[in-house]
């Protein structure tokens, strides 16, 4: 008989229950957001090898319209609008994905902090955090950047705060879930320690959600730096961002509107598949396009 | 003519064509109760629900005819099935908590059938149907409690609110899925009376979908046993229960605890294949002990027997006769010290005590089973003593020591010798992590151990459970729940305790599979001399595993015995009445003395 009960498991095949990531990639909407989103950043990477001109040189008068030299014609001082196109992705890429790693990964951190202590550190980190966020945001970026003069590191530390009571309170919220399970108790009463529990146990319980908020994030982070770098306060000139390009072109958008479109498509076309991202996983996780097995 | 006519029926997953269930046919006459009895993954809630015509997502029933009182229910077009749901055939869901609007009061939602069903009565009309519904189910009916929210009421209330609501429109047939599960042995025992009064009286048919065979033994007429989405055998209940005819109901009624009688329980060996995964021919062929080369050809036709009785076996006529229900021999506790000792034990949440003054004492190498009904306390003793709770007055002396409250303050001895099993194998397995670092968390902890050393010892302990050591790899949803139960008590054996705590460890698995652990649980007590504190709500496990038994209510400890003496001789009134309520598979000879409660 225990021979039985010892066969038969291992004949019947046991198939995974495909996890919320790969649920979330067999809808076309992810895929369609990845190639999306991949062909952003491949641009904003790969831009300035495929440039025709360089993104400082001048190649006609100011807001020339579309020219066989100039595909989308030329910029308030002259310059090949594609050119700066091409060259402006990596500035504004590289400030939004530091930024939001950096708020992302010290708000879980905080979170679940929080969520595991439950006691007055508990209370001391989201109250903290609660007064952060009590702050018009962009104002408070404004100030420091203001006082503190601009500088790009000084801007990706700034936006990566702004996102810290969010990213918490969200980790907060689904760490305090977990931390209920049955399997997290069996490894305190063996007096596993409570960094190694966060760590090992909780952590990976954590990671789809929190994928979900960083794409969110990120998203966000294009919008609010190339927001700063519009009002003047992100990448100085000469170098090329696309949100300093709106700023300075916006006045020869009748005469030249590619000038202006170029760069707000980018930053569209990158919001628009990490969004897709996001969705698609976040729909995963709560299951609305679930197949129910019996 | 049969108040409920099914035939042929097939429900398939969608889209891959596999059966759920698949040629079921069955008849329910008017005033008849019918078990629908099988585990896990048998379909027989599918049935059920085919019985409304209704198939869950990911589901569509493929073909078959389902008639009820002439209607049939399949060809029913959205505003035909709409009329007949609860007006024709009724439906009482497992958990009422979950059935019931949490946001609207008890008398609209018992309001809402009759408006839909029965326009044509005024208000007050409606308030007096209602009221008698509710005497009916013996609640209040006064405008009190038809003006309290769900969550006022207790389980057992909210149930029989349910019940009340599916009796109100007077349909023909009612489905009750698992109604009872995750009740009280007491409250358990009023709603089957009620639901077998209500039929009475207004000569309702019911269809009673569960997996509990000692909950329908005294209650339904005949029984439909299902498997792997068959209906393998039918009959008179009691015809079934005492000469089972198929292998698979034999098992299961071997498998089986009683409360009325020390049972050995005998696991059914395999699992229960899943939908895609089905054999060929005889879907039971692979676990059973009589399958032949003929089982493998076709699914095997119904063979009548006399009697009413139907079974789906070819060789129903060479089997030999089964044996019954056979007692086991009882078990000598043998001669041992004290482990551990609870004295004057009192916890409390907040303002409210859930303790007094608890003391017991737990023999090295005996299982004492911790008996009592949902919020007697029984599951805070066993957290107190394993240092999940730590706000507990008293005292727990282990191995001659105090134990501190907080886990981290014990010796990393204690927290390796104390060890705990949770109730629910699917959530005290990190499903991020695969059985094999399941168990290496506590091999790392306790005995540093890397590498080569530590993949025998989880090899070592997988073995001990009967798991393949392949399993190591896996994670647990690639497991059944008997398998999670398994991996985990191997994760508390790795740490090679004295003291194993059982908390609940068989209330979320199918009886074969509880069988299966409890002869596990058993083994390890005599072959490594483990002492087991066996934390259940069910008597009749009790007398299968335990050799003395501590019974829990309100917070104390009501009486303390050798389990043959408190479960055939109790002395405390309370103990009398949880016995009466726990549900036997043979009625209890009425024994002269016991006073009646």
């Amino acid at each position: 008989m225990s021979a039985g009960a010892l066969t038969v498991p291992l004949r019947t095949r046991a198939r995974r229950q495909p996890g919320p990531l790969r649920v979330a990639w067999r809808r076309p909407q992810t895929k369609t957001g990845a190639l999306i989103a991949l062909l952003t950043i491949a641009l904003a990477l790969l831009g300035p090898l495929l440039a025709p001109h360089s993104a400082t040189q001048f190649v006609g008068p100011p807001f020339s319209p579309a020219s066989a030299g100039a595909p989308l014609g030329t910029d308030y001082l002259g310059r090949d609008v594609l050119s700066v196109t091409l060259d402006g992705g990596r500035s504004l890429l590289w400030m939004a994905f530091a930024a939001t790693t950096l708020g992302v990964g010290v708000g879980i951190a905080l979170g679940m902090i929080a969520a595991y202590s439950r006691n007055l550190l508990d209370d001391l980190i989201m109250r903290l955090l609660d007064v952060l966020y009590a702050f018009p945001y962009i104002v408070l970026v404004l100030l420091f950047v203001s006082l503190l003069g601009s500088n790009q590191a000084l801007i990706v530390l700034l936006v990566g705060v702004g996102w810290l009571p969010g990213v918490a309170r969200t980790t907060r919220g689904i760490t305090l879930e977990v931390i209920t399970r049955d399997f997290v108790n069996a490894a305190a009463i063996i007096g596993i320690p409570r960094r190694t529990i966060l760590v090992r146990e909780v952590l990976p319980n954590l990671s789809t959600p929190l994928m979900v908020e960083y794409a969110l994030r990120l998203t966000w982070s294009v919008g609010l730096i190339s927001a700063l770098s519009f009002l003047g306060f992100g990448v100085q000139p000469p170098a090329s961002d696309w949100g300093l390009m709106i700023n300075q072109n916006r006045d020869g958008l009748a005469a030249n509107p590619w000038c202006v479109l170029a760069p707000i498509i980018c930053i569209a076309l990158f919001a628009i598949g990490t969004n897709l991202i996001a969705d698609g996983i976040s729909r995963s996780v709560a299951g609305i396009d679930r197949e129910i097995l019996p | 003519m049969s108040c409920v006519e099914v035939s042929q029926l097939r429900v398939e997953l969608s889209g891959v064509r596999a059966d759920i269930v698949d040629d079921v046919s069955f008849e329910i006459e008017h005033g008849e109760i019918v078990a629908l009895v099988g585990e896990s993954g048998s379909g027989k809630s599918t049935i059920g629900n085919a019985l409304l015509g209704f198939a869950r997502r990911g589901a569509r029933i493929a073909s078959g005819r389902v008639e009820i009182d002439g209607l049939s229910v399949l060809e029913l077009g959205p505003p035909a099935l709409r009329r007949a749901r609860g007006r024709t055939v009724a439906y009482i869901p497992q958990d009422p908590s979950a059935a019931l609007n949490p946001a609207l009061r008890i008398g609209r939602q018992l309001e809402e059938g009759l408006e839909r069903h029965n326009p044509q009565l005024s208000g007050a009309q409606r308030g007096e149907a209602i009221a008698a519904g509710l005497s009916e189910v013996d609640l209040p009916n006064g405008r009190e409690f038809l003006r309290r929210y769900p969550h006022q009421l207790s389980g057992g209330q909210q149930q029989r609110i349910a019940i009340a609501m599916a009796f109100l429109l007077r349909p023909s047939v009612i489905v009750l899925d698992e109604p009872t599960t995750g009740l009280d042995v007491t409250t358990q025992r009023r709603v089957i009376e009620t639901v077998r009064q209500l039929c009475e009286r207004h000569g309702t048919s019911a269809l009673y979908v569960t997996h509990d065979l000692s909950v329908v033994a005294n209650l339904a007429d005949r029984i439909l046993v299902a498997y792997a989405g068959r209906i393998v055998e039918t009959g008179p209940i009691d015809a079934v229960f005492a000469e089972p005819a198929h292998p698979y109901t034999r098992r299961l009624l071997a498998a089986l605890p009683d409360v009325g009688s020390r049972r050995g329980l005998e696991p059914i060996p395999g699992r229960a294949p899943a939908p895609r995964a089905r054999p060929s021919g005889c879907a039971f062929r692979e676990r059973c002990e009589f399958a032949i080369g003929a089982c493998a050809t076709a699914p095997p036709a119904p063979v009548e027997l006399p009697g009413g009785r139907s079974v789906r076996c070819l060789r129903v006529h060479e089997l030999p006769s089964s044996a019954g229900l056979s007692p086991a021999p009882a078990r000598a506790i043998p001669a041992q010290d004290t482990i551990l000792i609870v004295r004057d034990l009192i916890a409390s949440y907040g303002q409210h005590r859930v303790l007094h003054d608890v003391r017991f004492a737990l023999g090295s190498h005996e299982c004492l089973a911790l008996v009592g009904e949902s919020g007697s306390g029984k599951t805070t003793l066993a957290r107190s003593i394993v240092g999940l709770l730590s706000s507990w007055q008293g005292e727990i002396v282990y191995a001659g020591g105090p134990l501190a409250p907080q886990v981290r303050a014990r010796s990393s001895l204690i927290r390796r010798e104390l060890q705990y099993v949770f109730q629910n194998p699917y959530s005290s397995l990190n499903p991020r992590r695969t059985i094999g670092d399941a168990l290496s968390l506590p091999i790392e902890h306790f005995f540093h151990l890397r590498g080569r050393a530590r993949r025998e010892r989880i090899a070592g302990a997988l073995e001990r459970v009967s798991l393949p050591a392949a399993y190591a790899d896996r994670y647990p949803d690639q497991l059944s729940g008997g398998e999670r139960q398994r991996a985990a008590i191997a994760r508390a054996l790795v740490c090679q305790p004295r003291v194993l705590i059982c908390d609940e460890v068989t209330s979320a698995l199918d009886v074969s599979v509880q069988a299966a652990i409890v002869k596990l649980l058993h083994e390890l007590q005599l072959e490594q001399g483990l002492a087991l504190l066996f934390v259940t709500h069910d008597l009749a496990l009790v007398r299968s595993i335990a050799q003395r038994v501590i019974v829990m209510h309100a917070g104390r400890i009501v009486e303390t015995g050798e389990t043959d003496a408190v479960l055939t001789q109790p002395s405390h009134e309370y103990t009398h009445r949880l016995l009466a309520d726990t549900p036997r598979l043979v009625p209890a000879p009425t024994e002269p003395g016991v006073p009646v409660s």
